[in-house]
């Protein structure tokens, strides 16, 4: 059980984990019941609906909304905010756009990466076996474990 | 009512015209059900002021009939006194006739049948092999041939896989696209020119039966010059595109590699 920092409250940011709009980020305009809240991101393409708060994430993120704000009000809040500038510079919404781009990877694509790699890898290698010999004997013991699956 | 003025196109002749021929009639739906029926389309055809006119084909088949009987006189009493007699017995001689069913959707032979190509499949993408002796390489699509098969070339310099005809349906199409507008393939690569060369004398004793059971098979399979000299050409041209696209060198490299399904990699959920 995590830190209780993140309420269902009026002017929350609200990440949509799925669902047609699954993806975006909108404010909690209103709440409707325990289980149910009113929605609306103008400035992210989210319609003004009641949502299910089983299909919202809580952003750490909170827009001073007054309750039951009609869609203008959220707009200019959001934006006097600039909360989509904010949003994606998140870790959460980086690792998100990064899962998104690794998945549109055409075949090509991964060949490139993996080149980059392997290319990348035999740099550091060479470094490393460069500073090993320079090193002290000690230091200079690989690892048994590893000489062992290298045979 | 006043007469209207009638232009009637004097001495025009009924002269056969050039332009293609409009149907009277069409289909409104796939099932070929026919706007206008038999009747009404006899009307709109003025089909009938046409007379008809014996053609000759049929008095020669008719001819042709009566040369088929040799008339014999018998002998005895009230029975006819002559017999047709057929000079060569047909194949077969049917009590009934055969009703002659009208083929709407008649079955179409092979050679006619609509070859259909996947929409990602197009002259120029770069295709992972999935079968065959050159499986796992990725190859670049030249065309379609009539067959409904691909042509495609590894390029031979890049993996080894020649001028080669390959199903649709081994194979993967990526979205790595090379840009072959410039690539001349010579006119004789079709479908008669990769078609398989078997020996005559084979065949010949497959088709009679009496040629040596321990013969030997004909000898290991040749490279023909043709084929050096097209898949020569085709290479050459086809470097110069790869040199020439935007990735030039990782694109070599790319060919020349074979793909394979790594550990936690799922075919279905990837784009390639």
């Amino acid at each position: 059980m995590g830190k209780l920092d993140k309420f269902v409250q009026v002017g929350r940011v609200a990440f949509i984990a799925n669902g047609a709009d699954s993806g975006k980020v909108c404010a909690i305009a209103e709440i409707v019941d325990q289980n149910r809240v009113l929605i609306d991101g103008p400035c992210t393409g989210v319609r003004r609906q009641v949502c299910d708060m089983k299909r919202l994430h809580l952003t750490g993120f909170h827009l001073p909304l007054p309750h039951s704000s009609r869609t203008a009000v959220v707009r200019r809040k959001w934006l006097a905010a600039k909360l989509d500038e904010r949003w994606t510079g998140t870790s959460w919404a980086k690792k998100l756009e990064a899962r998104r781009l690794r998945a549109s990877m055409t075949d090509f694509d991964r060949f490139k990466c993996a080149r980059a790699k392997q290319i990348r890898n035999r740099i550091v290698s060479v470094a490393m076996g460069s500073l090993r010999k320079t090193s002290s004997p000690k230091l200079r013991k690989p690892n048994k474990k590893r000489h062992l699956r290298k045979a | 009512m006043a007469p209207k003025a009638q232009k009637k196109p004097q001495g025009k002749q009924m002269a056969k015209s050039s332009a293609p021929h409009k149907p009277k009639n069409s289909a409104i739906n796939a099932s070929r059900l026919m706007k206008y029926s038999r009747a009404r389309i006899f009307q709109r055809k003025a089909a009938y002021k046409v007379k008809k006119v014996k053609t000759p084909a049929k008095k020669s088949a008719e001819k042709a009939a009566a040369a088929a009987f040799v008339v014999k006189k018998i002998g005895g009493d009230k029975n006819g006194g002559e017999r047709k007699v057929y000079k060569k017995t047909p194949k077969s001689l049917p009590t009934q006739v055969a009703s002659r069913k009208v083929q709407l959707r008649p079955k179409k032979t092979f050679k006619k049948h609509v070859r259909r190509i996947r929409s990602n499949l197009a002259p120029g993408a770069v295709l992972i092999l999935l079968a065959g002796r050159h499986k796992g390489k990725r190859v670049v699509l030249l065309k379609q041939l009539e067959s409904g098969l691909l042509l495609v070339t590894g390029p031979r310099k890049l993996n080894g896989c020649p001028l080669r005809r390959v199903s649709q349906r081994y194979v993967i199409g990526t979205k790595t696209r090379i840009d072959i507008s410039k690539v001349a393939l010579p006119e004789r690569l079709n479908d008669a020119y990769f078609r398989r060369q078997r020996s005559a004398k084979k065949s010949a004793a497959s088709a009679g039966g009496s040629a040596d059971i321990f013969a030997k098979s004909d000898a290991a399979y040749a490279v023909s010059a043709e084929r050096r000299e097209d898949q020569a050409a085709v290479d050459k041209a086809l470097m110069g595109a790869i040199k020439a696209s935007g990735d030039g060198p990782m694109l070599r490299s790319y060919l020349r590699s074979l793909f394979s399904i790594k550990s936690g990699q799922r075919p279905h959920a990837m784009v390639f």
